[in-house]
């Protein structure tokens, strides 16, 4: 009677090894796309073509052309050094600066734990975008701008996962234990703490990737990202909305690469959190 | 002979706000000797566990002195506190999760050694040797804490407690996770080990059974205080004090 049980556990377990691989492959070969991106390009993505503009998809412009007739396939590519670039740089920083705040936080306890958790709350209570749009407003345009206004109000996110996930640590008979062993507070921390809270913080970090990609991409549209001519997806998109009833493709195009490139990195978070799961026995 | 624990008007009071202050161990005194086996039992409760890990220092104690060795080590921090760790022990109640469930008992075991200087590699034959001083195969010092039994993860804490060659070794209800067969077998480990090693066990536990087998005295803890003091067999079959009485009875 164990068996059965046993097969379908092995092919679960399968499934999911089937699914990482293949989610990771495409996510980093998006990573890589958009690293090399200028050596991707068919086309010098600024260059205008006034008398080619608005062309319909063909095999020289696989996306066909904009406006100004510049190649979308060369657009879209280099769009993706903007976004998918600038995300990873955006959620990398808020998941070591948020764990960072967090872990600190939830060891020292007492009045700075109070301090930074209400900073925390407040950054909490207001709409994510809303919030953002002021900040990049106040400094101004620019993907860097826009960086810094979605990391001002991603990172409390992280620094409650990590709070929480020490906390529960903190307490458990383990760290007591390496206390006796004679370990310091920073040797708790790095040796223990750490790896012991790392699944829960990677996971939202792998799930945060597609929302931080659309909210950088939401900021672009709403002209406080990139900066024309700079190729970035958010932007085209809105560069080109008003051609959507008579040529489709010249927004599609961007439209598709967001919702190709979060969705990958979604699916992989996913992936990430079942194979990370206690549940799933490996 | 000077005693090797000393603890002199231990109080611990937990203030929380809202609440009445509840004082879990109250003018608590008592002498560990060097080679002594000293039992504390008591019901859920009465403030055993409360004790011992104000002796070990992972609760700081409300008033009161605690003397190690003839060192105070009441209000020691930092670095001076690490040290006194060269010099006493514990082994907890709950052995697996008392492992960094992603670290293997080999690095649990040599921590301490490594933490107080050894080269790794060296510590890590240490834990080995230790391993099997406990009785487990070399190859458990890779085995991670999921995958042993209690019994197993058991011994291997005990020789966790032992790598840094301590004076003093506290069992909190160390036993009591673990069926009768494999509690006999820790206990032997135990006697063993104290022919080799020049050391002093203090028990924290409810087996009344266990503590007139093993321990040469024992202390009777009843709500944070200590009610009896004296020789196994007198104070369980010569009860003193009714609430001694009361936990004898409930237990025959």
């Amino acid at each position: 009677m164990r068996e059965p049980t046993v097969r379908k556990q092995n092919i679960h377990h399968n499934h999911l090894k089937t699914r990482l691989i293949i989610f990771g492959t495409l996510a980093i070969l998006l990573v890589v796309c958009s690293f090399f991106s200028e050596y991707l390009c068919p086309y010098d993505p600024y260059l205008q073509d006034l008398g080619n503009a608005k062309a319909a998809p063909s095999l020289a412009h696989l996306f066909g052309t904009d406006r100004y007739g510049r190649d979308m396939l060369s657009r879209v590519i280099a769009g993706s050094r903007t976004s998918i670039y600038s995300t990873l740089l955006l959620v990398g920083f808020i998941t070591v600066f948020g764990t960072i705040a967090g872990i600190v936080c939830a060891w020292n306890g007492g009045r700075l734990d109070s301090v930074v958790m209400r900073i925390s709350d407040m950054f909490l209570a207001f709409p994510g975008l809303v919030f953002a749009l002021a900040v990049a407003a106040v400094l101004g345009g620019g993907v860097q701008n826009a960086i810094i206004a979605l990391a001002a109000i991603s990172w409390p996110k992280y620094a409650r996962v990590a709070r929480s996930q020490t906390l529960a640590q903190k307490e458990t008979v383990y760290i007591r234990a390496a206390r006796l062993s004679g370990c310091s507070s920073s040797k708790l921390i790095i040796k223990h703490i750490l790896p012991n809270i790392f699944g829960p913080v990677l996971v939202t970090a792998m799930l945060d990737i597609g929302t931080m990609m659309m909210e950088l991409a939401g900021l672009s549209f709403l002209g406080l990202g990139a900066k024309p001519p700079v190729p970035e997806w958010g932007s085209m998109l809105s560069d080109t909305r008003n051609l959507l009833a008579t040529h489709p493709w010249v927004t599609l195009a961007p439209g598709f690469a967001i919702f190709v490139s979060v969705m990958i990195f979604n699916l992989l978070g996913d992936t990430v959190r079942d194979w990370l799961d206690p549940r799933n026995a490996r | 002979m000077d005693p090797i624990v000393k603890v002199e008007h231990l109080t611990k009071t937990f203030k929380s706000r809202g609440r009445e202050d509840y004082t879990a161990v109250d003018d608590v005194n008592f002498s560990l000797y060097p080679g002594e086996k000293l039992a504390i039992i008591g019901e859920s409760g009465s403030g055993k566990t409360t004790v011992v890990n104000m002796l070990t220092r992972l609760l700081d104690c409300t008033s009161g002195r605690i003397l190690l060795d003839g060192e105070d080590i009441t209000n020691v921090r930092g670095k001076a506190l690490r040290e006194i760790y060269r010099k006493v022990q514990m082994v907890f109640q709950t052995p697996v999760e008392s492992f960094d469930p992603r670290r293997t008992l080999g690095d649990g075991i040599s921590e301490s050694l490594v933490n107080h200087g050894m080269k790794k590699k060296e510590a890590m034959q240490e834990a080995i040797r230790l391993l099997s001083l406990c009785g487990l195969e070399d190859e458990f010092a890779k085995r991670y804490p999921h995958e042993v039994s209690g019994g197993q993860c058991q011994r291997a804490a005990i020789a966790r407690a032992l790598a840094i060659k301590p004076k003093v070794l506290i069992l909190d209800e160390a036993t009591s996770a673990l069926d009768v067969t494999v509690q006999e077998e820790v206990l032997n480990l135990l006697t063993k080990i104290k022919e080799e090693m020049d050391i002093s066990y203090l028990f924290i536990c409810h087996d009344i059974a266990l503590v007139q087998n093993f321990c040469d005295r024992v202390l009777v803890m009843y709500q944070g205080r200590i009610v009896e003091e004296g020789i196994p067999d007198e104070v369980i079959l010569h009860p003193k004090e009714e609430y001694t009485k009361n936990l004898i009875d409930s237990v025959l």
